[in-house]
């Protein structure tokens, strides 16, 4: 009996001081984000898809087509392309592509290239109807960043 | 404009009947339609607030106007018939269960005269509609041919006949305080300060505050509230008996469980807190009644956002292991100082 009443009580007890922790919860602000209104600082280390590093000596990129990157990217993503022009001794990069429906972010591409060409960008707000819209041409990413 | 209405109900006491039906009609219809779509938007703010989040926001100022664009995205919704259900069935149960959740409000004073209609059991009319809820998500659930649907009632039906015992056992204790099914009445005993309110009645019963603590609880087990939401297990059920219904099918049966909860909350605050008396015995009026009305469901969503749900067993003993006993305690002792003084 004695224990059946005492069960009760410190039953009832504990439902007490659960109401109390979520009664102070309510007079705590506010920790969420009000995306979009508002947007989270994004941390340096954050990987988005691979993208070029933006080079001011020469107002392009840093590429130097040795193809490092595609052979080190155990998925294959990357595949690019480069052509001599006329008087110059080096190739230049004519296409870029990268998959990155099977990029696995893991990062050897941007650890591999000789020149640091590479980089993450930070993009993270991507959607799209197609598989299409995952093909991203990185020269034409270049160009149109401001 | 008084005595031109004092003089039509001379002339004409049947046209005032009818044009007093409408109006009463009207204000419970507004009245429980303004109810469910607001305090689902309380009750978001208020989980909102517990779990840090501000809540809904965007539809008008502090999402004032979510209750309506969540009200409209209900209504244009196509009214879909499972196959194999049981058509008429399945049409009728979410307007039994607004219906019952509707007549309650007939009997319920607001204030001084301010009642649809007034009846001598008044009290006992209340727990007769309340208890046809049950009805309709049973029948809901039996004509929506879903099993979740089927488990989900028979477990309605056991908790609500398990809570329906202490609930009546602690209101028969309470009637003999009392000694009339007249809510009317029963909150004009209780006129004066918070010391006459029945739940401080010590002199009645010393166990009154227990009661009052059963009573909430078995308002909490039969309106379907966290803690005792099994019915509505989403992990479990899906959604319980309205697993099946959409469109305003599923929107009548969201809209009687929290009508219910205001006929709940309603009626503890008469039988237990002194209806629309002041707790200082000063100015008495259906703003007291209001207050103590919405302090209670605050009290019911605070509990939702705070506890689990229990395991059936546990409900289950709740019920007739501790509330019973204590119920039939506190109406012995009740009886017995009824009986002495
Ligand atoms: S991050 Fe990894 S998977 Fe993605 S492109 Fe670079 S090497 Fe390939
Ligand atoms: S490893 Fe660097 S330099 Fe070489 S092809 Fe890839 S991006 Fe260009």
């Amino acid at each position: 009996m004695a224990a059946y009443i005492k069960s009760i009580l410190v039953g009832t007890w504990s439902l007490i001081a659960g109401l109390a922790i979520t009664l102070r919860f309510v007079f705590k602000p506010v920790v969420t984000c009000q995306y979009p209104h508002a947007v989270p600082k994004i941390p340096d280390r954050y990987r988005g898809h691979i993208d070029f590093v933006y080079d001011p000596a020469t107002c392009s990129h840093k590429c130097i087509v040795c193809g490092m990157c595609q052979k080190t990217c155990p998925s294959g993503c990357i595949s690019l392309e480069g052509e001599k022009l006329e008087g110059a001794k080096k190739k230049t990069l004519s296409v870029y592509q990268l998959n990155f429906t099977t990029c696995s972010l893991c990062g050897l591409c941007v650890e591999a290239c000789p020149t640091g060409a590479l980089t993450f960008s930070k993009e993270y707000n991507l959607a799209g109807f197609d598989e299409k819209e995952y093909h991203f041409d990185l020269i034409k990413r270049l160009q149109e960043r401001p | 404009m008084l005595s031109y209405l004092n003089y039509l109900n001379d002339t004409m006491p049947c046209l005032m009947a009818i044009l007093r039906l409408i109006v009463c009609i009207v204000c419970i219809l507004a009245f429980v339609g303004l109810n469910a779509a607001y305090l689902v938007w309380l009750e978001r703010k208020l989980a909102g607030r517990i779990q840090r989040r501000i809540g809904p926001k965007e539809v008008g100022p502090f999402g004032l106007l979510q209750p309506l664009a969540d009200g409209i995205k209900l209504m244009t919704k196509q009214l879909f018939l499972p196959d194999g259900i049981d058509r008429i069935l399945y049409l009728l149960a979410p307007m039994l269960v607004m219906t019952t959740a509707f007549m309650c409000f007939v009997t319920i004073p607001f204030g001084e005269g301010l009642v649809a209609r007034e009846l001598d059991l008044g009290l006992l009319a209340i727990f007769a509609f309340a208890s046809i809820n049950v009805l309709g998500l049973l029948l809901g659930a039996w004509a929506s041919r879903n099993k979740y649907s089927m488990i989900s009632s028979a477990r309605v039906v056991s908790q609500n006949v398990a809570y329906e015992i202490p609930m009546l056992l602690v209101v028969a204790s309470l009637l003999m305080v009392t000694g009339t099914l007249n809510l009317h009445d029963i909150v004009a005993e209780q006129a004066g300060g918070f010391w006459n309110w029945n739940v401080l009645r010590l002199n009645a019963s010393p166990l009154m505050p227990v009661a009052f603590l059963i009573f909430f609880v078995c308002t909490l087990a039969e309106t379907n509230r966290t803690p005792f939401d099994l019915a509505e297990a989403e992990s479990e059920l899906v959604a319980g008996s309205f697993t099946e219904y959409g469109s305003m099918g599923f929107g009548l049966f969201f809209m009687g469980e929290y009508a219910n909860m205001v006929v709940g909350s309603t009626l503890i605050s008469i039988l237990f807190l002194g209806g629309w008396n002041c707790p200082f015995g000063i100015f008495p009026g259906p703003h007291w009644l209001f207050l103590k009305l919405y302090a209670l469901i605050s009290t019911v969503m605070w509990i939702r956002w705070t506890f689990p749900r229990t395991t059936f067993y546990g409900l289950l003993n709740l019920s007739w292991k501790v509330l019973i006993p204590i119920a039939l305690v506190n109406l012995l002792i009740t009886g017995a100082l009824v009986k002495v003084f």
